[in-house]
């Protein structure tokens, strides 16, 4: 491919009165690992499918490999290999068939098709189900070949929309091997996700996409490092705090306190808390605590702070996407 | 080469996924032959009727035999995003829609071979000029073939697919001269008789199996050829349109 793999300027979509997709602009360079995360809603698959061809936009220019798609989706088809949100292979197909099928779509012969499918079934840990009929497979393995589908052709550039979205543990942490695999193969990968933690592990770059546009892009490290080690004590109280912040600041020096809600009491420090002390001397002037949870500070409470989306919303579609 | 690999890719996953299943062959056979039987035994006009319900036969069977199929595994593809990848594969959009239709069209004329051979077990098709018949077969199983594709494109769901299908192929059996002449309908619908295609591919069935004719031969098959080209025309910017948004 000549020059970065994905250049999208200006991208823009309208769904009725609705701007899906407001002015986009994303460069992403060969063999990164691009993740594009934002809330349900947000504009990834939206954007995503504008890149790979399956939209048109109605404003801005999409440039694949060095191939204008800006007037033709399908100019650069062949580079590509996409992952949908949903497991979207032929049910009626054995494993090894829907992937001897993708294969052809490609223009792979058959002794090509037959040899790449059976290295990917067992390369994906589905060398036993690879006659079994796909609707006969579990909501990981359906995953797990939909990647594999993906790859079939050995495209240079991979978009994968939600890959580990409701499945089990086992075969999200094997999706996310195999992405890792293919990255260090310099496959370019664009991966959109609203699993922060997925994208703080797997990703070079980051884009944050929220209400139709990119608020921000940067690599993992330097969005980090505004909340390297920090750390955050979250208090639930029951009735309120009554305790004026500055003689809790009085007390604990060091410490930062907050008020994020009227039953919620936030303490930040750069060095690691002890819940007790504070619990105790919140409790010894009538505060009633529920409870008291420790963390440190991450991608999402980034994300949070720069996009403006509270956390909740965010967990609320990863329960959503679990319980999927 | 490389998008005629994907050109009969797709046509044997479609044979082999929908056409060539059991419950989809027997109803091929089973829908002609019980039509064919029942149309016969209607007439009550001996042995010799079935040459004039010959071509109304080959006409409703092609016409079942490609839009059963087509519209619902299109409609059920495009909702499980399975035709995303078709779309998402490097083969051009016109190459993609003949591919996707050619296991109905071949269905379809399968279809048509049942009355067909019907016709040569129990009557006389001497007289029956197959140079006419199996064009005008083709051409009316590529018409009603993207007549079907259309309404599947229409479509969002199986359900209205079938409901929109049954909308366009019931009437056809009345509108266009199948087992009666199109000259025997109420003056003002013959108009939309001459709107439909299928009436141009019946009146050449008409012609070359047992010699009555409506039109000229040579503008039934330009008017069918020209529903075909329409048609295709209408499909390629439907998808466009609705599929490529």
């Amino acid at each position: 491919m000549a020059g970065p793999a994905i250049r999208a300027s200006g991208l823009e979509k309208r769904f009725g009165d609705v701007r899906a997709v407001q002015g986009i602009d994303i460069e992403v360079s060969e063999g990164e690992l691009f993740g594009f995360l934002g809330p349900n809603g947000a504009g990834k698959t939206t954007t995503m499918s504008m890149l790979t061809g399956l939209s048109r936009p109605d404003a801005g220019s999409i440039v694949i490999g060095g191939i204008d798609c800006s007037r033709n989706p399908k100019a650069a088809q062949h580079l590509t290999g996409v992952v949908s949100d949903e497991s979207n292979l032929y049910p009626e197909l054995s494993g090894f068939d829907n992937l001897c099928f993708s294969g052809a779509l490609y223009g792979m012969r058959r002794e090509a098709r037959r040899r790449r499918a059976s290295e990917l079934l067992d390369m994906f840990g589905l060398g036993e189900a690879s006659s079994r009929k796909f609707s006969g497979y579990s909501k990981g393995m359906k995953r797990r070949l939909v990647i594999a589908a993906a790859i079939m052709h050995r495209p240079p550039l991979l978009f994968l929309d939600e890959p580990t979205s409701g499945i089990d543990v086992e075969s999200s942490r094997m999706i996310r091997q195999l992405l890792s695999l293919l990255h260090r193969e310099g496959v370019t990968i664009f991966l959109t996700t609203h699993f922060i933690g997925e994208a703080e592990r797997l990703c070079d770059r980051i884009a944050f996409i929220a209400g139709g546009r990119i608020v921000r892009t940067d690599t993992v490290e330097r969005l980090l490092q505004p909340v390297q080690g920090r750390h955050v004590l979250t208090v639930s109280l029951s009735g309120g705090c009554t305790v004026p912040l500055g003689d809790l600041e009085r007390a604990f020096p060091g410490l930062d306190f907050y008020l994020p809600a009227p039953d919620e009491l936030r303490v930040e420090s750069g060095e690691p808390l002890k819940a007790g002390s504070l619990v105790r001397f919140l409790e010894e002037r009538g505060v009633e605590v529920e409870e008291a949870r420790k963390r440190v500070l991450s991608l999402e409470d980034v994300f949070v702070e720069i996009t403006g989306i509270g956390a909740g919303s965010m967990l609320k579609e990863k329960e959503r996407g679990r319980r999927q | 080469m490389k998008t005629w690999i994907a050109f009969w890719g797709i046509v044997r996953k479609d044979m082999t996924a929908y056409y060539l299943k059991p419950p989809n062959v027997s109803w091929g056979l089973l829908f002609p032959l019980a039509w064919t039987g029942m149309f016969f035994i209607r007439s009550g006009q001996g042995i010799h009727s079935l040459l004039s319900v010959l071509p109304g036969m080959i006409a409703l069977s092609i016409l079942f035999g490609t839009s059963s199929m087509l519209a619902v595994a299109v409609t059920f593809e495009k909702k499980a995003k399975a035709f995303d990848r078709l779309l998402l594969s490097p083969i051009p959009l016109v190459l993609l829609m003949l591919a996707k239709t050619s296991g109905a069209i071949l269905f379809g004329m399968f279809n048509a071979l049942v009355p067909v051979l019907l016709g040569f077990w129990f009557a006389d098709l001497s007289g029956a000029d197959w140079r006419m018949v199996v064009p005008a077969v083709l051409l009316m199983a590529v018409v009603s073939t993207y007549l079907s594709l259309l309404l599947a494109i229409l479509a969002t769901e199986v359900f209205e697919v079938q409901t929109l299908s049954n909308f366009v192929r019931f009437p056809m059996i009345f509108l266009c001269g199948l087992f009666f002449p199109v000259t025997a309908l109420p003056g003002f619908l013959q108009p939309v008789s001459f709107m439909l295609p299928l009436t141009y591919g019946v009146d050449i069935l008409h012609a070359a199996i047992h010699g009555e004719q409506l039109l000229p031969s040579a503008l039934d098959f330009a008017a069918l050829a020209g529903f075909c080209l329409l048609l295709f025309v209408l499909c390629l910017r439907s998808i466009n349109r609705h599929w490529i948004g």
